[in-house]
């Protein structure tokens, strides 16, 4: 399948934390043609193996990219059928007023977010930012209704289609991390043209956005040499401070900070040099607050990295790409694991 | 001297070589086995009299410091923090960037130019700027990169009764103590373990822990000192010059009681002087350790520091004396098999 | 099935603050002893009690901890400062009697404060009585920790009493280790430490056992008092089964499970979406390559203060959902 029309897929299809098995099939099926073996664990995460060459000494690379997207979640019904609703993972109150969503109870059911009308509030109010607390979702029905199809605990996600801007940039909510998906399956499609010695893990984890929960016992069970961690990082726009962002259409960033193995980011920086990949380098001196800090801190430790997507407007259901730099990753990545042997693994991981 | 050596060295979180480095060279002929795991912690086994009960004590190699996030086009170097810094103390400091440490200073705005409202606010870390000499971007990029550490530079000097000022003290006291008590103690089994990154999150302890895999486990530390006249008896943490202060409570450790209590008779009976640590802010590498794998008991002693996180941080000797005798009777203990 | 009313007053009457299990779980491990194959208490104090099945390993977690005041400071005249063990109010502490391990008593008290809102827990004391610094060394060292001191009391519909947090999930389990006969599936019903200051106990017993499944039963909240905050749970509406909180978003086929047991068993249930807190099964579910948990909750109103309600025929309900949990031969 074209990556872009994977993307696509996996933009529009939903997957709040905690109810990722909705794309299962979609990713399943897609990474088929390319893996060797695949399997889902216990906590949800789908991990698609793709074997090496070398069958003596097999090591191990993790790659990661989480499945779940930050969404809402129905905690309470009204008397007049009105839903109230909590947040699953960051979100701007801010970004949801007056967007359409679907209600996924026993089927899907169409709504809107409404609040207060401008005309019956205090001046006062009209600076202050509405909380989620006071904002309610509509679904039309009334209340014997809604709770045919609706119950406490039903997740709920933004209405939006996924949508091609100028040039190579897209628009969709969940690129956050549904780009890295998509550039491990560019990758996987990369791999299958050149040899590698490692077998390697491709994680669709869960519950990244609500504390790298599958992360951290995906990489229990699979106790990978080298985990690497792509996840999207902040695209530069004119009000955020430079040194805190990457630029779009730049190619990755490689994550610098305490989070990541020197050496393989030594390695990888020499990669993306020798095959002309772009790159840019991401500061991050503490924790990461992606997969990566999850892998490295498991078991006795796990050599890591961190290749970071730009993308602007996080967390909101309009968030942008360039699938430029999703294709960069995905080739930077691919090149970086095929230079790995079973020679050089312990000197680039050594103090 | 070592605790010179050791603060002089360059070692924010996630970049510890340096300490690494010299803790390897003076340990290495005095335990049986040493090795640097995935993340950089340092693992050192004393081999003596087999004990049922595994200890580890341990101290975190790393120190908070600053990274360079951005050059500018006059070659300033725009910088975030690593680790728990106040940024009111950065102003005008002198700095060391990178592997080569070209010496650079936090420069600000001449008084003169400032607005009277300006002195009362705290500057922010977007308002500061490294200057390491250099008239352009380019010649800034042939010496500084992006991602750079860059730690405070501050000598270790010693002044007035006993006393010695250095930065880095949390917790380079701590590794001091433990490569003294690496070298001195015979035939008692222990593991000795330098960890990283406990300054950014406890990243090291975890790991380290689940490779020991121990029953009993003593922390090192520098820790907070705040004993200035007229506040409150129960709001000073701790005090300099009253003996090594042990943990109660902090954010990540309800400390055993029972093995609390045992030190503090270990202290008595050796007629060492001790403190409580009276505040149940902070939180150490033994949060990790606690609860990694089964679980470990853990307990913490401390070097009260001053002005701790700062280049200016001060130490009793005094102190680091008694914490270390301290430590030496525990281990002593321990060894007899009464711990 | 009675309400036992004089295990739930016993359960909550014994002093138990956090990392200070011992008396509480003396008294557990003797309430259940005859009823279990294995019983064992591990490094940090957790009380694990094993009721052998061929089936799936399932791990039961009650926190046997409350919160409580630390002792910091003794000043020359006696009184004594404190930090807090756990979630503590300051406005909630404030005039109330509490009790040490030893028995002695205090009450506690202010500096004198011109604005309550500012109330802090730094400014406040406990006066245990002493005349002096001397007096007061003799009852009370640094380090100890006393917890609230106040009388168990029930109605027909309810009970009222400190620390039913999380002492009514220790009687809920107790209770349903109780009525299991047979088990199909290997039950350990871990009692565990250290849950209020951070999840602590359970980490490390999860660990040693290594489950196929994880059930905590904890308190949760109520969202029924007078302007409460929108919340879906109240008393006397049934077990609360819960969906999320901070630690948590429990496993979905095990949610529905739970839920079909329920409406088969005419059990009533309240499904919980919880905005904040979090319980013993948060840490459960992270360990080692994952367990899929989920969690029985005791609705509750007035949780971490002096007197805190919970209605006896939830109570009853969260018995008898979890009795029919372990009994069925579970599939994810």
């Amino acid at each position: 399948m074209d990556t872009k029309e994977f993307l696509k897929l996996l933009s529009n299809g939903s997957s709040v934390s905690g109810h990722e098995s909705r794309l299962n099939d979609e990713i399943i099926s897609t990474f088929k043609t390319y893996a060797d073996n695949i399997w889902i664990d216990k906590l949800g995460n789908i991990i698609i193996l793709k074997r090496g060459t070398n069958d003596q000494s097999n090591f191990k690379i993790m790659v990661a990219a989480h499945m779940d997207e930050i969404g809402l979640m129905v905690k309470y019904i009204e008397d007049n059928g009105f839903l109230r609703f909590t947040n699953i993972g960051g979100i701007d109150p801010r970004t949801i007023l007056g967007q359409e969503v679907i209600v996924h109870g026993n089927k899907d059911l169409f709504g809107v977010i409404g609040s207060k009308p401008p005309h019956l509030q205090e001046p006062s109010e009209i600076n202050k930012a509405i909380k989620i607390e006071d904002m309610i979702i509509d679904i039309g029905y009334p209340k014997k209704e809604v709770e045919k199809h609706v119950s406490i605990g039903d997740p709920i996600t933004i209405k939006r289609n996924f949508t091609s801007l100028q040039g190579n940039k897209v628009m969709g909510k969940s690129l956050d991390d549904k780009a890295g998906i998509a550039a491990m399956y560019e990758c996987i499609k990369e791999l299958s043209k050149i040899n590698h010695e490692a077998d390697i893990y491709f994680v669709s984890t869960v519950q990244e956005e609500v504390g790298m929960r599958g992360a951290f016992t995906s990489t229990y069970k699979i106790n990978p040499d080298i985990g690497i961690a792509i996840d999207v990082g902040f695209g530069s726009t004119p009000e955020l401070p430079k040194g805190d962002t990457i630029d779009m259409g730049k190619g990755p960033g490689i994550t610098i900070g305490g989070n990541i193995h020197p050496g393989l980011r030594g390695k990888i920086v020499a990669v993306a040099k020798d095959y002309n990949i772009p790159f840019q380098f991401e500061v991050t001196p503490g924790p990461t607050g992606t997969d990566g800090r999850a892998m490295q801190i498991t078991r006795e430790g796990i050599p890591t990295l961190c290749l970071s997507i730009p993308l602007r407007y996080m967390h909101t259901s309009v968030e942008v790409i360039d699938m430029m730099d999703l294709k960069n990753t995905a080739k930077l990545l691919a090149f970086f694991m095929a230079s790995i042997s079973s020679e050089n693994l312990e000197g680039l991981l050594c103090y | 001297m070592l605790l010179k050596r050791l603060t002089e060295a360059s070692g924010v979180s996630g970049n510890e070589k340096e300490v690494r480095d010299i803790i390897i060279d003076e340990i290495r002929d005095h335990v049986d086995d040493v090795k640097v795991d995935r993340l950089g912690n340092v693992i050192a086994f004393k081999k003596g009299k087999n004990n049922h009960k595994k200890l580890m004590v341990t101290a975190h190699m790393d120190e908070v410091g600053l990274m360079v996030t951005d050059i500018d086009n006059m070659g300033l170097l725009k910088f975030t923090t690593v680790g728990g810094i106040d940024k009111r103390i950065l102003v005008s400091k002198q700095v060391l960037v990178g592997k080569n440490k070209i010496f650079g200073v936090i420069g600000a705005k001449p008084i003169h130019l400032q607005k009277r409202e300006e002195w009362q606010k705290a500057l922010n870390i977007d308002q500061l700027y490294i200057d390491i000499g250099v008239n352009t971007k380019e010649e800034a990029e042939k010496l500084v990169s992006i991602g750079d550490y860059v730690l405070f530079h501050g000598q270790y000097i010693e002044f007035g009764e006993n006393l010695v000022k250095a930065k880095a003290l949390d917790n380079r006291v701590g590794c001091s103590l433990l490569v003294e008590l690496l070298k001195e103690i015979e035939d008692t089994s222990f593991y000795g373990v330098f960890t990283v990154m406990e300054e950014i999150g406890l990243v090291g302890a975890g790991p380290a822990a689940y490779s020991v895999d121990p029953d009993i486990s003593i922390i090192l530390e520098g820790t907070l000192c705040y004993d200035i006249p007229k506040l409150d008896k129960h709001l000073i943490p701790t005090y300099l010059n009253m003996g090594p202060a042990i943990s109660l409570v902090d954010r990540t450790t309800l400390y055993n009681m029972d093995f609390r209590n045992k030190i503090v008779k270990i202290a008595r009976k050796n007629n060492l002087p001790y403190q409580y640590r009276k505040t149940s802010m902070g939180g150490n590498d033994s949060g990790k350790i606690l609860t990694t794998k089964e679980g470990s008991i853990t307990a913490t002693l401390s070097v009260p520091c001053r002005n701790i996180h700062s280049p200016t941080s001060v130490m009793s000797k005094n102190d680091y004396n008694n914490t270390y005798k301290l430590l030496k009777a525990i281990l002593t203990e321990y060894k007899k098999g009464e711990l | 099935m009675k309400f036992n009313s004089q295990l739930l007053d016993e359960l909550v009457s014994l002093y138990g603050p956090s990392g200070n299990e011992k008396n509480i779980r003396e008294y557990i491990k003797n309430e259940i002893k005859d009823h279990v194959d294995e019983i064992s208490i591990d490094d940090l104090g957790n009380l694990i009690a094993r009721k052998k099945g061929n089936g799936k390993k399932i791990m039961i977690a009650a926190h046997m901890d409350q919160i409580g005041l630390m002792v910091t400071d003794i000043d020359d005249k006696g009184f004594l400062r404190f930090t807090n063990i756990g979630g503590i109010s300051p406005f909630i502490t404030l005039s109330q009697q509490v009790i040490f391990g030893n028995g002695t008593m205090g009450v506690v008290s202010s500096e004198p404060i011109d604005d309550i809102s500012k109330l802090k827990l730094s400014n406040m004391f406990i006066d245990i009585g002493a005349n002096n610094k001397e007096e007061a060394e003799k009852l009370v060292n640094i380090g100890d920790i006393c917890v609230y001191r106040s009388e168990y009391g029930e109605n027909d519909n309810v009970v009222f009493t400190r620390c039913l947090d999380d002492r009514v999930g220790c009687f809920v389990a107790i209770e349903a280790l109780r009525r299991v006969d047979n088990p199909i599936n290997d039950l350990y019903f871990v009692f565990t430490v250290q849950e209020e200051v951070g999840l602590r106990g359970a980490k490390t017993s999860a660990y040693k056992i290594g489950p196929d499944i994880g059930i905590a039963v904890d308190v949760t909240g109520s969202g029924d008092t007078p302007k409460a905050k929108t919340f879906a749970v109240g008393l006397n509406k049934g077990t609360a089964i819960k969906v999320k909180d901070n630690s948590i978003l429990t496993h979905p086929k095990l949610r529905q499970i739970m839920i079909d047991i329920a409406k088969e068993n005419n059990i009533p249930y309240q499904l919980e979406v919880l905005e904040y807190g979090g319980t013993d099964s948060g840490v459960i579910h992270l360990t080692k390559e994952g367990v899929p948990s989920g969690v029985i909750s005791i609705p509750t109103r007035y949780v971490h203060s002096t007197i805190e309600m919970a209605s006896k025929n939830d109570i009853m309900n969260s018995i008898k959902l979890l009795i029919k949990l372990l009994e069925q031969d579970i599939k994810l």
